[in-house]
């Protein structure tokens, strides 16, 4: 590598910030994280999200659901399509991240790019299709035709996992929005950083603001607003176990809200088949059933 | 009559000061037991408004039983008063029969006001007579710009008359009077004319109530008490649909004319989808919870 020439100028770096509404605003409880390499280096300081951010990013997600779900479905797809179009010019600052921030090799991060681009597209795929393989004719005693078809749940929460900064992050988002529903990721790991690299993605993929919300923060510390959110209609939790997934579903219950709990795959490793299936769009789709006179 | 009217005479108003002094009303941080306290003066300062050309008896029934228990618990006060259209009168009387909500109509050719004056008065009189105990008035606002300054006096003084008991609401519909300077002449015009209350708009047009004009409004009314010793009431109508835009107002309400004017037989919101937001900050501050809408009625 040639010898670097003195440098004139200051490097600017770049300001991480939550995403809510398709804008980028700091945190409003003005707190911050301080996030490093795995070798402990500095790498930025992260907004570290309020209860009142959470609630601001509902209100976002609750506006955009219902224009999001009204969408045709080819046209989500297309637009899955378009993140992963995004996401693959973008693949080299992606591959660095996850090589000086999470201490990935070479190898690894090209993997997990490689993963995170063909999931996009793969569920891009089933937005048109999942509702013909999950939806249904029903034969019924009466003069009626009769059928059901999944819709979206509506505004889901997403405790995102707390591996694979990208991977994970795609996986657990991708199949609650291909359905139509809204989400907001909160994403509670070493390298948040990663994340908000990932909003940006969305942000030029005409994916309509407010669909998709990423909090940075402390899981904890907003877990009892998040299951007892009176306009969240459900939460797709990632990797808790005893007590935090017992306090989520008592919560949670007190206002009927729909709960899945994600097993973490062995050793996280989110680029298994096992992290991909039609079958994840499931948990947060409701279904409705009409009875049409013949 | 109208030649022999003095125009009164009004300070000017400074357009950048009066901005920037509402602007400064939104800075106050208002929290855990004050916030509580607000939220529920807000509700019982509010004028529960139906003001639609698809207003049918039960949507204003509805409106009714929402006015007289807008939540579904008891440490929620009562609204001030239910506003509707004049045909819809008798319907909130017989719904609000036995408690102390006000029925406010707007009359005199609303939203346009544009009928002669013997029209105008004559519908508030008729108005009156269905058992309205407050009476919204539009201004004429062509003849008002048209510098009949004589003519809004004696319209406001005429249907105030024709009022008799009832309370009487002059609309200057703020947003079609253009500028400040025109927004203190005509709220002076309508004190002196005998308003009991000044309102800012029909929520008919583009600009409604904003905290720089309710704030010249509140500054004359102010200072008509200082000169006077009579007070006048406010109310904005029209935009103001948060919680927290309410707040504000308390703020500027107290900041400007004091706790007196803090109660709703001196401050109104005229306001439908605001009462919704403000339960749900009710509710917020009563279990620790956030609330949505969807378990609210509707309106």
């Amino acid at each position: 590598m040639a010898k670097k020439a003195k440098r004139e100028r200051l490097d600017i770096y770049k300001t991480f910030k939550l995403y809510i509404g398709g804008r980028f605003p700091r945190t409003e409880s003005g707190r911050y994280l301080t996030e490093t390499t795995h070798k402990g280096a500095f790498v930025a300081n992260i907004c570290r999200a309020s209860r009142k951010d959470f609630r601001d990013a509902v209100v976002a997600a609750r506006k955009a659901q219902s224009g999001w779900a009204g969408r045709t479905p080819f046209n989500r797809s297309q637009i899955f399509y378009r993140m992963g179009e995004m996401l693959e010019s973008r693949r080299d600052g992606f591959e660095r991240a996850l090589q000086e921030r999470a201490g990935y090799s070479e190898k690894k991060a090209v993997a997990e790019v490689d993963a995170a681009i063909d999931r996009l597209v793969w569920y891009g795929g089933w937005a048109d299709k999942f509702i013909q393989v999950f939806g249904n004719t029903n034969p019924v005693a009466s003069p009626h035709f009769n059928f059901t078809m999944p819709e979206p749940t509506g505004v889901v929460a997403s405790l995102a996992p707390r591996s694979a900064p990208l991977l994970g992050l795609v996986t657990s988002m991708a199949p609650l929005i291909v359905s139509g529903n809204a989400v907001v990721c909160f994403v509670d790991h070493d390298h948040r950083s990663i994340a908000i690299d990932f909003a940006e993605v969305l942000h030029c993929s005409d994916l309509p603001g407010g669909v998709v919300n990423i909090l940075t923060g402390h899981r904890d510390e907003v877990l009892g607003h998040v299951s007892g959110h009176r306009d969240v209609d459900g939460i797709a939790v990632f990797d808790a176990e005893g007590d935090e997934r017992r306090s989520i579903g008592l919560e949670a219950a007190d206002t009927v809200k729909r709960v899945h709990f994600y097993d973490t795959p062995d050793k996280a490793d989110w680029s298994d088949s096992a992290a991909q299936s039609p079958y994840w769009i499931l948990p947060f789709v409701e279904f409705k059933t009409a009875w049409h006179p013949m | 009559m109208a030649n022999e009217y003095v125009v009164p005479r009004v300070p000017t108003v400074d357009r950048v000061a009066a901005d920037e002094r509402a602007a400064k009303f939104a800075t106050r941080s208002i929290k855990t037991t004050a916030k509580a306290a607000g939220l529920k003066l807000v509700v019982s300062m509010i004028d529960l408004t139906t003001l639609e050309g698809q207003d049918t008896p039960g949507k204003v029934r509805m409106l009714c039983r929402k006015a007289r228990r807008p939540i579904n618990h008891d440490d929620c006060p009562t609204v001030g008063a239910v506003c509707v259209y004049p045909p819809m009168v008798p319907v909130a009387v017989e719904e609000l029969k036995g408690t102390d909500i006000n029925i406010a109509a707007v009359a005199t050719y609303f939203p346009s006001g544009q009928a002669t004056l013997e029209e105008r008065v004559d519908e508030v009189r008729r108005t009156v007579e269905l058992g309205a105990d407050e009476i919204d008035m539009v201004i004429s606002r062509g003849a008002f710009l048209a510098g009949e300054y004589g003519r809004i006096f004696d319209e406001v003084a005429a249907v105030k008359e024709a009022c008799g008991k009832a309370h009487l609401k002059v609309i200057l519909e703020t947003g079609e009077l253009k500028t400040y300077d025109n927004i203190r002449l005509a709220s002076q015009i309508a004190i002196d004319a005998g308003a009991d209350f000044i309102k800012t708009s029909t929520g008919k047009v583009a600009v409604n109530a904003t905290m720089p004009i309710t704030l010249v409004m509140l500054e004359t009314i102010r200072d008509h008490f200082m000169k006077t010793g009579k007070m006048v009431g406010m109310k904005p109508a029209g935009g103001i649909r948060t919680a927290k835009q309410a707040l504000r107002y308390l703020a500027m309400v107290k900041e400007t004319l004091g706790d007196a004017w803090l109660s709703p037989d001196w401050f109104r919101f005229g306001a439908s989808s605001l009462l919704n937001d403000v339960l749900m900050q009710i509710e917020k501050q009563r279990t620790g919870r956030y609330h949505s809408d969807r378990y609210l009625s509707i309106s």
